[in-house]
């Protein structure tokens, strides 16, 4: 018996037929179907979460915009130090010694610094100050201009870090009650600063999320740009936590409100919940790998020793069939003559 | 074949498509007498969720991705067009596990269960780029969660969830028309080879060649190829 | 704060658009609609294997 080709003592059938309309069983099926559909479209309707937007972000939690927008400016953003498809500044994940994130390269080049805050704030017109900031920053060598950036994020940092904490809140960063702007006491931040008050300004008008979409082009379908700078900050995980559709909940099968979401991604999701994964730098890789192979298993499944045999083993094909197995097996009494073959003359059932 | 036909591609195509599926075959007027359980019925309830997925979809398709978010109407057929993805999955799991369990792959129908199994894995990411082209926050948050995990295998550097424009495309036109191919092969091939019969409970055949075997009616092709 | 839109509820009879209760079980938290959709998928399953399917007499009866 070979793995591509099992023993199989499957016969084609040579027995009775009964008359069974498959274009009328479809049409009932459609008929169905839709009915549920439509039922259930009116019980429930569906969920239509109105997207988040920069402008809600900075205004919503403005300290957290500014400390995102910092770590873009001073390349510790998520999205910096992403890696491809990106930019080059991280290897990206791996499994072992293959690394498919690096290999396939920078597709969609991002720099953080200049596509999120310098390019931005270049296209806000009348403003001597913001525009003197903007040369000063970059005129000076690279090495000052990280210097600058991480004086003005240290205040920013530690106020993130008592906030998830739960502890008192340094004084060192303040929002003022009317305005919503944000004021960091950091000494040698240089121009950080104005840009940063200029930032928020122009995100808090709304001007940041087109300025981030229409860069390049006016007519645009490709929101990458703010969907990274968004995922940095902490208004889409806020509003996901509130959801239940964190990693750590299973999310990815999960649907905003009460409704029903992704079944069918179960395994996906539940690897992540487990170990090696769970606290594993590379478990993306690993998790795509793992559900890689078992795809390739579930295509293959009439070929795997084992698995298919066990409907064999588990025989709930007895329940399935069992008109057939009962019309079909030797009756008691006289009935039309059907042969019998004596269990000597067959040979044993072997599985599939 | 006749000099007028010698050589004709269209010629060889028909009599290979006819030999493989004659009308009888492709439409048969009955089933053998073991198709006797409800569930049978999930691989048409798959079949007609599929019709309902698109019917529904091309409705929001014609009027452009942003009107069921501003019009009712167009809300409702968002709603018809979810609840179908969801009763699609449903019915199609049930057959999945329907057919496991009757180890349907039997007698040369290995190319079935692949066909089914390869439309699972692709209705997978068709769904996913629904949901990335849905223009609301599930879509922020599943379109910026899932680049990670595409990212990782290097299938973002060409498959961009966060862009909008590239998943609507697949998602309305090029992941369809694969599923829409899938399952035409899937049923082809259940229909040319006919509905697996049942698992042998011994060496008793159905019917012991040479004793007496009920013809089938005359319209109606037995199974096996 | 949630920013459930206006419109996520317009027609339907049950609102749906509330964050959603939680079904925890071991390791494993599955929102309950989540729960109510695999468990009906096994209910399914299960009557479709156990209930008869009509037709038996056609089947065992007339040979045309």
């Amino acid at each position: 018996m070979s793995l591509l080709h099992p023993k199989d003592d499957t016969k084609p059938w040579t027995g009775r037929y009964q008359p069974y309309d498959l274009v009328k069983e479809a049409c009932i099926a459609i008929g169905v179907i839709a009915s549920l559909a439509i039922v259930l479209a009116v019980l429930f309707s569906s969920p239509d979460d109105q997207p988040s937007t920069i402008a809600q972000w900075s205004n919503q939690l403005p300290v957290n915009f500014v400390t995102a927008a910092t770590t873009e400016l001073d390349g510790t953003s998520g999205t910096a130090e992403y890696g491809p498809p990106y930019n080059h500044n991280g290897e990206g994940q791996h499994a072992a010694f293959i690394y498919l994130q690096k290999w396939l390269g920078v597709s969609h080049p991002i720099n953080t610094a200049d596509d999120y805050v310098i390019d931005p704030l270049k296209t806000i017109p009348n403003d001597p100050a913001l525009q003197s900031a903007l040369a000063q920053y970059q005129a000076a060598p690279e090495k000052t201009q990280k210097a600058w950036g991480e004086a003005y994020a240290k205040p920013l940092e530690e106020y993130a870090a008592a906030e998830e904490e739960g502890k008192p809140l340094p004084k060192t960063v303040a929002v003022d009650g009317t305005t919503g702007m944000v004021s960091v006491q950091a000494s040698s931040a240089g121009p950080v600063p104005t840009m940063m008050r200029s930032l928020l300004s122009l995100a808090k008008s709304g001007g940041l999320d087109g300025s981030l979409l229409t860069s390049r082009q006016f007519f645009q379908t490709d929101y990458t740009k703010p969907l990274l700078f968004m995922a940095d900050g902490g208004l889409l995980d806020k509003r996901a936590e509130e959801q239940h559709l964190g990693g750590d909940e299973w999310g990815m099968m999960n649907e905003t409100g009460s409704y029903p979401g992704q079944a069918w991604l179960w395994l996906y999701a539940l690897w992540y919940q487990i170990e090696p994964f769970k606290n594993s730098e590379n478990a993306d890789i690993l998790v795509m790998m793992m559900m890689g192979v078992l795809s390739l298993a579930f295509i293959s499944v009439p070929f795997i020793p084992g698995v298919r045999s066990l409907p064999r083993k588990i025989p709930i094909y007895k329940l399935i069939w069992r008109e057939h197995y009962r019309t079909t097996s030797p009756p008691p009494g006289p009935q039309p003559p059907r042969p019998v073959p004596s269990s000597s003359s067959a040979p044993p059932l072997r599985g599939t | 074949m006749s000099d007028y036909h010698k050589g004709s591609w269209t010629v060889k195509v028909r009599e290979a498509a006819v030999a493989a599926l004659p009308p009888e075959k492709l439409l048969p007027d009955g089933q053998p007498t073991y198709v006797a359980s409800w569930i049978y019925v999930f691989g048409v309830a798959s079949v007609a969720s599929l019709v309902v997925i698109i019917t529904s979809g091309t409705i929001l398709a014609l009027k452009g991705p942003a009107w069921w978010h501003f019009t009712g109407v167009g809300h409702f057929f968002n709603s018809i067009h979810m609840w179908a993805v969801e009763l699609f999955f449903f019915v199609m799991v049930v057959h999945l596990w329907g057919k496991y369990w009757m180890a349907a792959w039997r007698g040369g129908r290995a190319r079935v269960w692949i066909t089914g199994a390869i439309t699972f894995l692709v209705a997978v990411p068709t769904a996913l780029t629904g949901y990335v082209s849905q223009q609301n926050f599930d879509a922020q948050w599943i379109s910026t969660q899932a680049k990670d995990g595409l990212n990782s295998v290097g299938v973002g550097a060409f498959f961009n969830v966060t862009n909008f424009g590239q998943m609507y495309s697949y998602h309305v036109l090029l992941l369809p028309i694969a599923v829409v191919i899938l399952v035409s092969a899937h049923v082809l091939l259940v229909r040319r080879h006919g509905v697996v019969p049942p698992i042998e409970l011994n060496a008793r055949l159905a019917i012991a060649p040479g004793g007496e075997a009920p013809a089938p009616p005359p319209s109606t092709v037995g199974a096996g190829s | 704060m949630t920013h459930a839109s206006v419109t996520a509820v317009m027609g339907a009879v049950f609102n749906l658009s509330h964050p959603a209760h939680v079904v925890h079980w071991s390791f494993i938290k599955l929102p309950l609609a989540n729960v109510i959709v695999i468990a009906l998928m096994l209910v399914a399953f299960a009557l479709a294997i156990a209930l008869p399917f009509p037709g038996a007499k056609r089947r065992r009866g007339d040979s045309s």
